[in-house]
């Protein structure tokens, strides 16, 4: 196994270091693996760094997906019907990753399929697969013997989400045993649902950069360009998904399938989504 | 909740400060909610200890729920059956007709003392969905409550129940549009409304402190039963049987009983077609350790841990999960699990109508059917206690089409 393949927190920290070198905030992208089928996604991931996401979110499909919204729950049943599974996932991340050496991948799901894998097997698998960092919705700092613990000693990044009800109290249990970054929340509710003022940001921010020096990124509810540069000019990445889900939700044909157009509609929205993270700080 | 105080090597001492039964329970929730999981916790702690609560509880229970309900010695179907005597735990004659009550006024009394005013729950039956909405009513507050779409269909008369009641009910078309799903937006809806509003979850299940404030909620249950059988029998009986959903009317049951170790347990699950076929809501089972809603437990699901669809003609037990504290007591063999098919559940339907005058709902229905197969191998002698938690007005329609009949 090439050092230029496995996983591992470095890739996320060297990718913030060129950030802020560039003097500006990146663009994470959410797709979930195998939507709308596996063929097609490998389509759109390989797709993406090229029109200007600086760090992918690959989602692991579950049934159950309690804190999605209906774009994103609908991406999982797509990607669950069209066969989509564990190990297909992370052979999505080895096939990506043998092309891209350089842009962080972190799955993000819930903890079930992870646990049902074998925690130990999977955090081998994924690591193995160039797998970066981890975001599992279910698990809370409460609960960090079960994965957290484990992800960090593989040397992976275990992120954190933290939300609009993490007061000061609460976050200094959530900055430990994390790294790469901090996912901010940036409102109370699914994904997809609605987003946050500016000045909510800004005072978001300040309560995170009181506890912890890590890069902080921003999601929920950004659907346009113009929204994605507002929370660049305050946060270190802007995080869509459900608007690129959506995307692909709107390319596929009456049955459901993917189109010549599906690959190309994502890329262009991820490149005005881009566009609009980069001139923000100009 | 529970009188006597556990003793030592006691069955009686979980869940942990975790929340923890054994390798079982725990938090597994987003982030957004653990801050008011936390302050559940503390404002249950505050309230258990609080004499003042307990009186109001005691009041409701007694008052408006009907407490305590009577412990009715089957003289019929123990003929019928010509071995063990059985009595019934009568949680059918609780106003709104089932145990679902007992939880409910607890949680909207815990509710109100937090300073919460908007109520959410998920519903299978329907039973919950009717209790919740009703002490809404009762206390005054705005209820939304969340039922799958199939359950609509077949539970119709709660649904238009909770309506007269005043609360709103909102059909989940996702997944497999019952009970796992309802619970699924109840939790969207939570994450979404974490300032004013108090989920109160209809089973002992989800993340801590749920399984326990639910099942003490529910003890009621067993600790009447224990007092009501000394002074029928002068002493302990030799058999506890209950359905099992998510595990409430069965916990509530059992755990007063649990140190009692000459006591037998048997806690009964929807075999649905059969547990062979694949259909079937029989998570202890058949099923394996996983984490869904909150806890880990006993789910039915694929090797990749995706969840599958549970399968009851019974609304209330189709759930492919279970209380974590059922999940523990199974390891640990305190208790047995077995399971009843629909088919075997509508046989004893019928007998308990025909020979008791009582006409069960289809979730008893479970339990008394493992019953008519257990007490003629008992002797006479024999105690059994069977936890009849629901009344069967809401199945009439369900079990009219499953026999073939037109209404
Ligand atoms: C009458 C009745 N019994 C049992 C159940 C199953 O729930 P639990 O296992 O929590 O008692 C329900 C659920 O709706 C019910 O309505």
């Amino acid at each position: 196994m090439s050092d230029a393949i496995i996983g591992g927190k470095d890739r996320i920290e060297k990718r913030f270091a060129k950030l802020k070198e560039e003097g500006r905030a990146g663009l994470v992208t959410f797709i979930t693996a195998g939507d709308p089928d596996p063929e097609a996604s490998f389509e759109i991931l390989k797709a993406l760094p090229e029109a200007g996401a600086d760090i992918i979110e690959l989602g692991m499909p579950f049934t159950d997906p309690m804190a999605d919204g209906p774009a994103i729950q609908e991406a999982s049943n797509r990607a669950l019907a069209a066969g989509m599974h564990m190990r297909k996932t992370l052979s999505l991340v080895r096939g990506f990753r043998d092309q891209d050496h350089e842009t962080p991948i972190i799955l993000m799901g819930y903890y079930n399929p992870i646990y049902i894998y074998g925690v130990a097997e999977f955090l081998e698998d994924a690591r193995n697969a160039g797998v970066d960092g981890l975001i599992v919705v279910d698990l809370p700092p409460e609960e960090d013997e079960e994965l957290c613990v484990p992800t960090v000693e593989k040397g992976l990044s275990f992120i954190r989400l933290t939300t609009p009800t993490s007061d000061d109290k609460r976050l200094p249990k959530l900055v430990q045993n994390t790294s790469g970054f901090v996912y901010y929340v940036s409102v109370a509710g699914v994904t997809g649902a609605g987003s946050a003022s500016n000045e909510q940001i800004i005072e978001a921010m300040e309560r995170l950069r009181r506890h912890t020096k890590l890069p902080i990124a921003v999601g929920f509810g950004i659907k346009t360009a113009a929204q994605a540069a507002e929370v660049a000019r305050q946060a270190d990445a802007a995080v869509v998904g459900s608007a690129i889900v959506s995307k692909i939700a709107e390319s596929l044909d009456e049955n459901g399938k993917a189109t010549d157009k599906t690959a190309s509609m994502v890329t262009g929205l991820v490149r005005e989504l881009a566009n609009g993270v980069r001139d923000a700080r100009k | 909740m529970t009188s006597s105080s556990p003793k030592p090597n006691s069955y009686r001492t979980l869940p942990d400060t975790d929340g923890h039964f054994g390798n079982y329970g725990g938090r597994f929730v987003a982030e957004t909610l653990m801050p008011l999981i936390l302050e559940l916790e503390q404002a249950y702690k505050d309230a258990k200890n609080d004499p003042e609560f307990q009186k109001e509880l005691d009041y409701y229970l007694k008052y408006y729920v009907g407490r305590p309900s009577p412990l009715y010695f089957a003289e019929r179907m123990t003929a019928e059956l010509g071995g063990a005597k059985v009595y019934f735990k009568r949680d059918e004659l609780n106003h709104t007709g089932a145990h679902k009550i007992n939880n409910c006024i607890g949680q909207i009394l815990l509710a109100m003392r937090m300073g919460k005013t908007r109520i959410i729950a998920e519903t299978g039956a329907g039973q919950h969905g009717v209790a919740t909405a009703t002490v809404c009513a009762r206390f005054g507050l705005p209820c939304t409550v969340y039922m799958g779409a199939k359950d609509i269909e077949r539970q119709s008369p709660n649904v238009f129940r909770m309506k007269l009641l005043g609360a709103e009910v909102k059909p989940v078309e996702s997944g497999s549009r019952s009970l796992k799903d309802a619970m699924n937006e109840a939790l969207r809806d939570w994450v979404t409304n974490v300032e004013d509003t108090f989920y109160i979850i209809g089973t002992a299940a989800g993340p801590h402190p749920y399984p326990e404030l639910v099942r003490d909620f529910q003890c009621v249950i067993g600790n009447e039963a224990k007092e009501q059988i000394m002074e029928a029998e002068g002493r302990l009986p030799d058999l506890l049987v209950a359905a099992i959903g998510g595990g409430s009317n069965a916990i509530g049951l059992f755990h007063p009983f649990l140190d009692d170790k000459d006591v037998e347990i048997t806690g009964v699950e929807a075999a649905g077609h059969g547990v062979h076929t694949g259909k079937h809501a029989a998570s202890l089972t058949a099923g394996a350790p996983g984490v869904l809603h909150g806890n880990r437990t006993y789910l039915l699901m694929d090797d990749d841990g995706q969840i599958t669809e549970a399968d009851s003609i019974s609304a209330g037990l189709d759930y492919p999960g279970i209380g974590p504290e059922h999940s523990w007591l199974k390891d640990i063999g305190r208790v047995n699990y077995v399971a009843i098919t629909d088919k075997e559940a509508l046989a004893a339907f019928k007998l308990c109508s025909e020979c008791e005058g009582i006409i069960p709902a289809l979730e008893p229905s479970h339990a008394l059917a493992h019953v008519i197969k257990i007490a003629p191998t008992m002797s006479k002698d024999k105690i059994i206690i069977v936890n009849l938690c629901g009344r069967g007005d809401k199945d009439i329609f369900t079990v009219a089409e499953a026999l073939g009949v037109k209404l």
